[in-house]
């Protein structure tokens, strides 16, 4: 398969990423943790797509996988005019330097023992981008551009609050000019009153330097503000796809509806009024999942089809794709 | 509405190597019988410190409850010792809590039968035969399926969500006057987070009890709590009705955590979010002008020159601790 349109950043065909379970001192091959069970979408030049999904849905699988930190276990995903998925593991490298990602945890993903310039440098230092007196002028730049005192890049990590430590992060994922950045979970370990900020200087830096994102987490009132568009993901599939706009006026998917109406808003009186869909039970087993569509055990617009088929993702026009066969 | 628990001018300082750390410093605040309170803030900001101190379960040392009192059916709780049989005959029984962290706050190697039935056995006088049927039925009561042969499971065995039922479970289990909820969803997904919020307000209601949730996300408070405590940096800085804290924010905090926050159903592009500058304090060799004085866009002179200021008045059970009078925008 080929990739098809010029305007796209990122193409993500049939994608499937299962880990596989074994036992035993053979390690025998008992089953598959389905973590990304056949999505496709596409990422467009210079847009927000936002992932967004309850913890084990595969959010952060997809996004590994287009960074090839994983083997997809089949599917196609195009990059830079190459198919990521395949291409033998030391041509990855280049095309890793077009690639930022920024981490959840700003404590975990920064080693404590380097210093902050060094860290940002680091990833020039890999790709053989710059040495010596430009590599740290480029650093000195990287920390201006992320709102850090230059003078701050001899302290090590521990020494920066949460906000910073994230903007070191971001920096670092900067470093090699990427043309796309997975921001994988970026916000959700900061304080409140930082989230903004991050948010801001992320919305910011897109539009000074074009850059296009895979904006992964699970708040969704957060995935909204800042993406284009929005998927969302349930067990290891993509339930709906569309603009930010769309999906809130217009959730079609009864997963979407039920995710929409459970998150809270800081609005008593609209709280008050708005209808809350309370899902029963909980999210089954990846390594088990049901059949047919994932969502059908917990879906109140179930039938007896529900779970003969999967559900297509088909687009009902507009660009608004759901996998649904009830809507 | 009587109050049932009135906690007046409460201090928890901390002794620590770099300094002394006024965690929570000077808090009152006031639960009455049937209502659902929000504590709100920021990590650090003492919202945590707060309720543990009410709960005499502050490590001491490095902790210390300096001043303050906590008056339970007429009682000030703080005259007896954390570990006292006084202590121990409410903690657990008619002030209860719930913990953040489902997966630390439950005994690995206890089967959760044993732990909801140590409180039943302790506080109730029952028997085990009868404590283990009280479990059960606890644990149907909270919703966990199948609850009988679940009943002797363990901790790892049950799911996230599953196991901060069980903490609800055990936070019941004793019929209490007072549930403190310490970021009871945070370690959870949004649908589960829904799912237990409700179960709770259910139960809370039904017993009578009141419900304490101590948590940073704003959301959480507006559907659930009647009025609304803000914290910042170990002192109330706003107070009031849920409605007036949403509807007309008063302290220039609570305006810039609102206007911080993304909405649902906000257009893309439309709203920028207008972050809070700079960082939450360092609460070790604090100022002695109001903490907020850094970040605040709203700042007067005399801000920089009288102490921090008491809470007044704006509204019918609507306090602020600040000088300035905001119009609204």
């Amino acid at each position: 398969m080929e990739a098809k349109q010029n305007n796209l950043m990122v193409e993500v065909q049939n994608l499937k990423m299962y880990f596989p379970i074994t036992r035993g001192l053979l390690r025998r091959h008992v089953a598959d943790v389905k973590a990304v069970d056949d999505i496709s979408f596409e990422i467009k030049k210079h847009e927000t797509l936002g992932l967004v999904g309850e913890s084990g849905c595969g959010k952060t699988t997809t996004g590994r996988c287009i960074l090839r930190l994983y083997n997809p276990t089949s599917g196609n995903i195009f990059f830079a005019g190459h198919d990521i998925s395949t291409i033998p593991e030391r041509k990855v490298k280049p095309l890793r330097a077009q690639m930022g990602a920024i981490f959840q945890d700003p404590f975990g993903s920064l080693n404590p023992r380097q210093t902050a310039g060094s860290i940002v440098g680091d990833p020039l230092k890999v790709h053989n981008m710059a040495t010596g007196s430009e590599l740290e002028d480029r650093a000195t730049e990287l920390f201006r551009l992320v709102g850090l005192d230059p003078s701050m890049m001899d302290r090590v990590p521990h020494e920066f609050s949460g906000g910073q430590r994230q903007r070191i992060g971001v920096a670092r994922a900067l470093a090699c000019s990427p043309s796309l950045v997975i921001c994988d979970e970026p916000i959700s370990a900061l304080d409140v009153s930082i989230q903004a900020q991050i948010i801001n200087l992320l919305e910011e830096l897109q539009e000074r330097l074009g850059l296009t994102y895979l904006f992964i987490a699970h708040d969704l009132a957060v995935v909204q503000h800042i993406s284009d568009r929005v998927a969302v993901m349930y067990l290891g599939r993509i339930m709906e796809l569309t603009t930010s706009e769309e999906l809130y006026e217009n959730p079609l998917h009864p997963y979407t509806r039920a995710l929409l109406s459970a998150i809270p808003i800081p609005d008593p009186i609209a709280e008050r009024t708005r209808m809350r869909i309370v899902l029963k039970g909980e999210v089954p087993s990846p390594v088990n999942p049901p059949p047919g569509c994932h969502f059908h055990p917990r879906c109140q617009l179930a039938i007896a089809d529900c779970s003969a088929a999967r559900p297509p993702l088909r687009d009902i026009g507009g660009g608004h794709f759901v996998a649904c066969i009830r809507v | 509405m009587a109050a049932v628990l009135d906690v007046q001018n409460l201090k928890t300082y901390f002794h620590t190597e770099y300094g002394l750390v006024k965690a929570v410093d000077g808090v009152s605040f006031q639960i009455n019988q049937g209502e659902i309170v929000g504590l709100v803030g920021e990590s650090g900001c003492g919202k945590s410190v707060s309720i543990l101190s009410v709960m005499q379960l502050i490590p001491t040392p490095p902790g210390e409850i300096v001043d303050g009192k906590v008056l339970f059916e007429g009682d000030n709780l703080l005259q007896y010792k954390a570990n006292g049989p006084q202590i121990r005959a409410i903690r657990g029984s008619k002030i209860t809590m719930i913990f953040q962290e489902p997966m630390t706050s439950l005994n690995p190697v206890l089967t959760i039968c044993r732990q909801l039935t140590e409180s039943l056995e302790l506080h109730l006088d029952m028997d085990r035969q009868a404590a283990r049927e009280r479990a059960i039925e606890l644990l149907k009561m909270v919703g966990v399926p199948d609850a009988a042969s679940r009943v002797d499971d363990y901790p790892h065995q049950f799911s996230g969500g599953m196991r901060q039922r069980v903490m609800i479970a055990m936070a019941l289990s004793c019929n209490p006057m007072i549930i403190f909820a310490d970021e009871p969803t945070t370690a959870v997904d949004v649908t589960t987070q829904a799912q237990l919020l409700e179960l709770m307000k259910d139960l809370v209601t039904r017993q009578n009890a009141s419900l304490v949730i101590v948590t940073h996300n704003l959301g959480v408070v507006a559907r659930y709590a009647q009025r609304i405590y803000v914290m910042y940096a170990g002192r109330i800085v706003e107070s009031g009705l849920s409605e007036d804290i949403f509807g007309h924010p008063h302290h220039p905090y609570t305006i810039g955590l609102l206007n911080s926050v993304p909405r649902l159903g906000e257009k893309h592009g439309t709203r920028k979010l207008v972050p809070i500058d700079g960082l939450p304090p360092d609460l070790i060799n604090m100022p002695p002008t109001c903490a907020f004085l850094p970040r605040c866009t709203y700042k007067v002179e005399k801000c920089q020159k009288e102490p921090w200021p008491a809470l007044r008045a704006v509204g019918d059970q609507h306090y602020i601790s600040c000088y300035v009078d905001i119009r609204e925008k």
